[in-house]
């Protein structure tokens, strides 16, 4: 049995199911509307497990599923060495979104990565403790921090309304996602015009730990 | 096969004639509260060090490393002078053995710094004795006096300064600061807007003050960057003399006699290179044949690092088996106002066991 892991919610997983349609297999939720369940008609020995996108990389890594569909941002924050873990198969064309690191628009001093880096020395010394960025994706900022010699700095975990940490005092900038950049407008935030860290869009993986002719097949029979 | 035992042995030998010099055995808690860690070394560290959560005391980290836990204890009720010694088990992520022994020792002592800068050398070149290793010098305290005699603002200084341990952004630094590379667009641009109207004005056409960083700190920042683009720039000789400075590797008395015959150039430097000679003849007194040693002036500048002096390697091809070095800032950091100068060093007995071979 091949077990494809698709986001559990929403449009991610309803484009996920459009996109695999367009490819011959049909996706369908089963059951109750509150209930986690789904379908594959269309090919013989698939089963669809359905799942938060966040958990779907430790799942692929783990070889528990065979596929999954989830985003780069998160395949690359929640795995080291990812490329050992998984491969990807398919860019799916949607979910896209730039992760980003934005700060005060107020701040008029601070452009680049190196003004922020120039900005957080002064910080500290003022405030007596690192600047702080919010942020859910530890691994993948402070990666690029450190790659750019960005210094004391700290990131504070924040798992969701990340663009009001500033303004509620929790953080002083922030690393997240954004499509369209109306968020980080509508908090009064900009993005520094070097702090673009991935480009992330929705993405089809193949868990590393699962091989066999079986899969094989399958991914040929989407066109990979 | 390499066993713990044998791994154990290397180290309780090393041990043994660290503790015969009458140094103090320092025992060092395996976990230790994050903050301090973080705050020193900074989020890179959360790339190499284990960290775990206490309910309670929040994050916690397995000891990455002793310095930070010996230099502590001396700071809360050291004797002065002290000498330490301590074998135990770090924890790193991106060592090819997460869990390995660690055998240190450090001095604190404020009379006489190179004697102890050799004292220490002579040690670890003792203890490892018979064992196939090169070893290779450097003094950061060169580097870091040449950054503080150039003709240039305090602000620009104290930029290099800051980053003289990530020698890429260091690099970058120096090139800005000495015309050698152009300025960049994002910067020229944001420069004519600064140049554009008062600070006040600017920063209230950009939208809400949010956040802790205040109106004064902005404008306190775009008015030291106005300040700097009308600084002129290094001059060309001085940042060829540090360019050069940075690239130099020789033997310990070439290299002595090189920064000699700069120092008339650098006059900043005369102290630093004046403090090298001595610790040379300090090396000599213990047999070190100093013609020889190999110094690198950058040896030592890696993050994560904190030696503001002497510094020093032994090696075997690309492995560390041992390292060490002077730093007296970090007492100063660790020590609440209080510091004392401080040198020291670490041995890797898994390593050393590896080239002792089978037996």
């Amino acid at each position: 049995m091949i077990r494809i892991g698709v986001p559990s919610k929403g449009r991610l997983m309803e484009k996920t199911f459009d996109w695999f349609g367009q490819r011959g297999l049909k996706m369908t939720r089963t059951g109750n509307e509150r209930e986690y369940a789904g379908a594959v008609e269309g090919a013989d020995n698939v089963s669809l497990v359905l799942l938060s996108a966040g958990e779907i990389p430790r799942e692929l890594a783990a070889g528990r599923i065979d596929l999954g569909v989830t985003g780069t941002d998160l395949v690359r924050d929640k795995l080291a060495n990812w490329e050992t873990k998984v491969s990807e198969v398919a860019p799916l064309g949607f979910g896209h979104a730039d992760l980003v690191i934005a700060i005060p628009a107020c701040w008029i001093d601070v452009e680049t990565l190196d003004d922020l880096d120039a900005a957080a020395s002064a910080f500290r010394r003022a405030h007596g403790h690192r600047l702080r960025i919010a942020t859910k994706y530890h691994r993948l900022v402070r990666d690029f921090l450190a790659s750019h010699g960005v210094a004391d700095y700290q990131l504070t975990d924040s798992q969701g309304a990340t663009e009001g940490t500033v303004k509620n005092q929790t953080a002083e900038a922030i690393a997240d996602i954004t499509s369209s950049g109306e968020t980080l407008r509508a908090n009064h935030l900009k993005i520094l015009s070097d702090g673009l860290i991935l480009q992330s869009q929705a993405t089809l993986y193949r868990a590393t730990l699962s091989q066999g002719p079986e899969i094989d097949a399958l991914i040929k029979r989407i066109g990979f | 096969m390499l066993t713990r035992l044998a791994i154990r042995a290397e180290a309780e030998r090393a041990f043994a004639a660290f503790r015969a010099t009458g140094a103090a055995e320092v025992e060092a808690d395996l976990l230790l509260p994050a903050g301090t860690l973080l705050d020193l070394y900074g989020e890179d560290i959360r790339a190499q060090a284990y960290v775990t959560h206490d309910p309670d005391r929040g994050e916690m980290m397995l000891r990455p490393d002793f310095t930070v836990p010996v230099v502590q204890a001396h700071m809360l009720h050291g004797a002065d002078p002290a000498r330490y010694c301590y074998m135990g088990e770090v924890f790193r992520q991106e060592d090819e053995a997460p869990q390995t022994l660690q055998v240190g020792y450090e001095i604190f002592d404020r009379s006489a710094p190179q004697e102890a800068d050799a004292e220490v050398f002579a040690l670890f070149r003792d203890a490892l004795q018979g064992l196939p290793v090169t070893p290779v010098t450097g003094d950061i305290g060169i580097l870091m006096a040449a950054v503080k005699g150039l003709e240039t603002t305090e602000r620009r200084k104290s930029a290099l300064l800051r980053h003289i341990w990530r020698p890429a952004r260091f690099r970058a630094l120096l090139d800005r600061f000495s015309g050698r590379a152009p300025v960049a667009p994002a910067r020229a641009a944001l420069l004519q807007h600064l140049a554009s109207g008062t600070a006040s004005d600017l920063i209230a056409a950009a939208g809400p003050l949010i956040g802790l960083r205040d109106e004064a700190e902005i404008a306190a920042r775009a008015e030291a960057l106005l300040e700097d683009a009308a600084t002129p720039p290094i001059p060309a000789i001085a940042a060829a003399m540090l360019y050069d400075l940075l690239q130099l590797q020789a033997p310990a008395r070439a290299a002595l006699s090189h920064l000699q015959a700069i120092a008339p150039h650098l006059p900043a430097i005369a102290p630093a290179v004046a403090t090298f000679a001595q610790r040379l003849d300090a090396l000599d007194r213990r047999g070190v044949a100093t013609e020889a040693l190999p110094f690198e002036a950058s040896l030592g500048r890696a993050s994560m690092e904190y030696y503001d002096g002497f510094v020093f390697s032994f090696r075997h091809g690309t492995q560390t088996i041992a390292t060490g070095g002077r730093y007296d800032a970090l007492t100063e950091v660790l020590g609440r106002g209080a510091s004392i100068p401080a040198v020291g060093g670490i041995l890797r007995p898994h390593l050393m066991a590896e080239l002792r071979g089978p037996k």
